[in-house]
């Protein structure tokens, strides 16, 4: 199996990674080290990492526009110098299929040599992606090997979805999770279809699986003007959660521009005030935690 | 009117300045029309050309850089010069604390330590309850902002956790002011995780206190101990520093041909250049100052003549780094290159091996003390001590590792301040994690902003944003710090980089 791909190596799984932070402050509880993963099986337009969702097929078309020379075809395939790479993205911008040159291929080993250096300032891991759950083999082993090694064993494991994830799957990886920060795009099944091209009957029913199991984390929706954001909406996320446990912790995004490509560029953002508004209602339905953006961009 | 008088006469007339501010300005310009201590010729265009710099201390120097009293001394005796009886319940030895701040002297005209104050006033504490410590505390801490308005004054606690430096952290992030700066001796055997985090919670409040690495420092100094005051100087209680000069290695690296004869010829140069000025001032101040003779702090024991060490600071690590990088061709930069970041390694070893290596009469224990010096409100196109430059700082972990391997060298103190995102408010466990890993792996000391806080630190003192803004408009600022903070936002790129608000320290000839 070509290793761009992803797949099982002579030692274990490898990962297609996109990017990897040793702080991040928005993936989980405290410090966390964060695997983005390449690839998804979602096409939100309001997606603010699309081109994590693709996987190169080595057509070669970033190759001409790289101006550092960090990228090559050789034998058909694009290959990726991070030596000489300057970080400028012009290979992402020109990607037909919202594919990474850039991604790094990581072994079980390789992620916990990582961990162990950072281990210090780290309160745990997240995997995130793309969807992350599609490499799922990997982030099984991973937060297995991670459970198994005492001077490792004190990170939580956590994984970012939206949802997709089938039950028999999840039983495959929640042994060895903490926690999970799931999504639900949208309540009506209509305009779910339309934001993500998928229906939302696998995410509902992976939210009340993970609450059930007591690894749902977190619930994040993401509120889009004219979509989202209207009572309907808000009102079907206080009935699903009031079903799930009103302690269920609920985070509230707004749709910005930032990272965003293609149409949704002509949407507007979300406002501050519709967001506190929203959060506002939950809260009266009795939500107890309704999280909200840290920062709020001008 | 000749220049001095001219000068004197601005200094007078300036609206943004008040009567004191003033005063001080005076005393500065007047000293400096005094010649200067001698120097062979060398050493002379050293300074002239500010290849070594004498951080604007003044021609004649008549006071200690800083000095770090030991308060206890006041609090067990009293005072005969000062007429003190020793004090017997919490509000006297609060008020002879306070009495005895005006009597300590430095290079800015007020203390820059005012003590280990949980040690000082517990003793003090019994019978006094929770409500009516956090009280007289938030008095004391009105008073010292108000009163001794300078940023570089500085407060220590820890490393126990007890009853007033929790008052004293309750206090400092609900009362968010400039003054006093503070300091959490952290010890992980002794202080806990209770208190560590809620340090890190106030660093989110209000980017203090400052977090020393307390088994470091302490396995530097002897029984007496030390104090963190100023800008994170680490210097003997009960003495201080006699003074500070500096080295800019950028200017030292571009002046030499090659990495080799950066450290086996120019930087050994310029470091006996450097130690030559500071004997000369150092002699200055022991032999003809009469400081030491005519100080009651000195008769009653407050500190001892000999306990003043001498400040060694280098700045400018990441330009003479990446001049170096320059010379070979290399495009690595310093804090995001393994083989740069191994230079500037290479580099701190190197000073600390030729500080060590120099001689200096009067100094506490006879040689200075290699400290990585936060900058001057007036410097340009140089990055404060070994930091990594405005605006190209990587995230905060790799910015630790980065930087960690030079923090066994600076025993005096190596300021280095790491800006978090706002996000990081959501998230204060992150802090808390940041804070724990970066002392565990050895960082000598942790500071943080969190970005968007309107109290910001610019180099290891404190400004208010908003007070910036308010001098920029012309209205005289309350706190000596401001017009410091007011030039080094105007003169560097401090307030419009991204996260990170930093920049370049003090006035010259102002303070530390």
């Amino acid at each position: 199996m070509p290793l761009s791909d992803g797949g099982v190596a002579a030692d274990g799984p490898v990962a297609v990674v996109s990017r990897l932070l040793t702080w991040s402050v928005v993936d989980g509880p405290g410090n966390r080290f964060v695997l983005f993963l390449q690839g998804c099986n979602y096409r939100c337009a309001a997606c603010h990492n699309p081109h994590t969702m693709g996987l190169c097929d080595h057509c070669g078309l970033c190759v001409p526009g790289c101006p550092s020379g960090a990228l090559t075809m050789k034998d058909g395939k694009v290959v990726h110098d991070p030596d000489v790479c300057i970080n400028c993205d012009a290979c992402l911008r020109v990607c037909p299929r919202h594919a990474n040159p850039m991604v790094r291929h990581l072994s079980v080993a390789d992620v916990l040599a990582l961990l162990r250096e950072n281990a210090a300032f780290l309160s745990g891991i997240t995997v995130s992606g793309g969807e992350a759950t599609l490499q799922l083999d990997f982030i099984a082993a991973l937060f297995a090997a991670v459970k198994a090694a005492p001077d490792l064993r004190h990170l939580t494991c956590f994984i970012d979805s939206n949802g997709h994830l089938g039950a028999d799957k999840w039983a495959k990886v929640l042994p060895v999770t903490d926690g999970v920060m799931a999504d639900v795009k949208a309540f009506d099944p209509v305009r779910h279809r339309r934001l993500t091209r998928q229906g939302n009957v696998r995410p509902l029913a992976s939210a009340r699986l993970l609450a059930a199991a007591g690894k749902l984390y977190e619930l994040r929706f993401l509120m889009i003007p004219g979509e989202t954001d209207d009572a309907d909406e808000i009102a079907a996320l206080a009935a699903f959660v009031t079903e799930l446990g009103l302690k269920t912790r609920v985070r509230l995004n707004a749709f910005q521009h930032h990272g965003v490509r293609g149409t949704a560029l002509a949407w507007p953002k979300m406002s501050r005030q519709g967001v506190e508004a929203a959060a506002a209602a939950l809260r009266a339905a009795g939500l107890q935690t309704v999280a909200l953006p840290a920062v709020w961009l001008p | 009117m000749s220049d001095s008088l001219s000068q004197l006469r601005r200094i007078t007339g300036d609206p943004t300045l008040n009567f004191r501010q003033k005063e001080h300005a005076l005393a500065v310009a007047a000293e400096n029309m005094l010649p200067y201590p001698p120097l062979d010729v060398e050493t002379a265009a050293a300074l002239d050309a500010r290849l070594i710099c004498d951080m604007y201390e003044g021609n004649a120097p008549y006071k200690p850089r800083y000095v770090l009293p030991d308060y206890e001394v006041v609090l067990k005796n009293g005072s005969a010069h000062l007429e003190l009886p020793r004090p017997e319940t919490l509000d006297e030895a609060i008020n002879t604390l306070q009495i005895a701040y005006h009597h300590v002297p430095s290079v800015t005209g007020l203390p820059v330590f005012i003590g280990h104050l949980d040690a000082l006033l517990l003793p003090f504490c019994d019978g006094v309850s929770d409500d009516d410590l956090y009280r007289k505390i938030k008095l004391f801490w009105r008073y010292i902002d108000r009163v001794l308005p300078d940023a570089f004054l500085h407060a220590d606690i820890g490393p126990t956790d007890n009853r007033v430096a929790r008052a004293i952290l309750r206090v400092d992030a609900e009362l968010k002011q400039i003054a006093p700066n503070l300091t959490f001796l952290y010890d992980p055997e002794v202080s806990g995780e209770d208190i560590l985090r809620l340090c890190t919670d106030n660093i989110v409040a209000c980017s203090k206190p400052h977090i020393a690495n307390h088994p470091l420092h302490a396995a530097v100094f002897d029984a007496p101990g030390y104090g963190i005051v100023s800008c994170y100087n680490a210097l003997p209680l009960g003495g201080g520093a006699a003074t500070l000069s500096r080295v800019n290695l950028r200017k030292v690296a571009e002046a030499s041909d090659s990495e080799a004869d950066f450290l086996d010829v120019k930087l050994p140069r310029y470091v006996a250049l450097a130690a030559r000025l500071m004997r000369a001032r150092v002699d200055h101040l022991f032999r003809r100052s009469g400081f030491f003779e005519g100080s009651f702090l000195v008769e009653e024991g407050w500190i001892s003549r000999d306990r003043f060490t001498a400040m060694f600071g280098v700045f400018a690590m990441a330009e003479a780094v990446n001049h170096l990088q320059d010379l070979a061709g290399r495009p690595g930069r310093y804090g995001l290159d393994d083989a740069a970041n191994a230079i500037g390694h290479r580099v701190s070893e190197r000073l600390a091996e030729l500080v060590a290596a120099e001689p200096m009469e009067h100094v506490w224990r006879g040689v200075a003390m290699l400290h990585a010096q936060a900058g001057l409100s007036n410097d340009a196109g140089t990055t404060p001590g070994v930091r990594i430059p405005y605006g190209s700082e990587p995230d905060p972990v790799t910015h630790v590792r980065a930087l960690l391997p030079h923090h066994r060298h600076y025993l005096s103190g190596v300021s280095e301040i790491l800006t978090l995102d706002e996000t990081v408010r959501a998230n204060p466990e992150a802090v808390f994690q940041l804070a724990r890993g970066a002392l565990r792996m050895g960082f000598r000391e942790f500071t943080a902003n969190v970005a968007g806080n309107d109290l910001v630190r610019v180099t290891g003192y404190m400004i208010r944003l908003s007070d910036v803004q308010a001098y920029n408009e012309g209205k005289t600022a309350r706190t000596n710090t401001t017009s410091l903070g007011a030039e080094a936002a105007a003169q560097t790129p401090i307030l419009n980089r991204r996260p990170r608000v930093v920049g370049l320290e003090l006035a010259a000839g102002a303070g530390a």
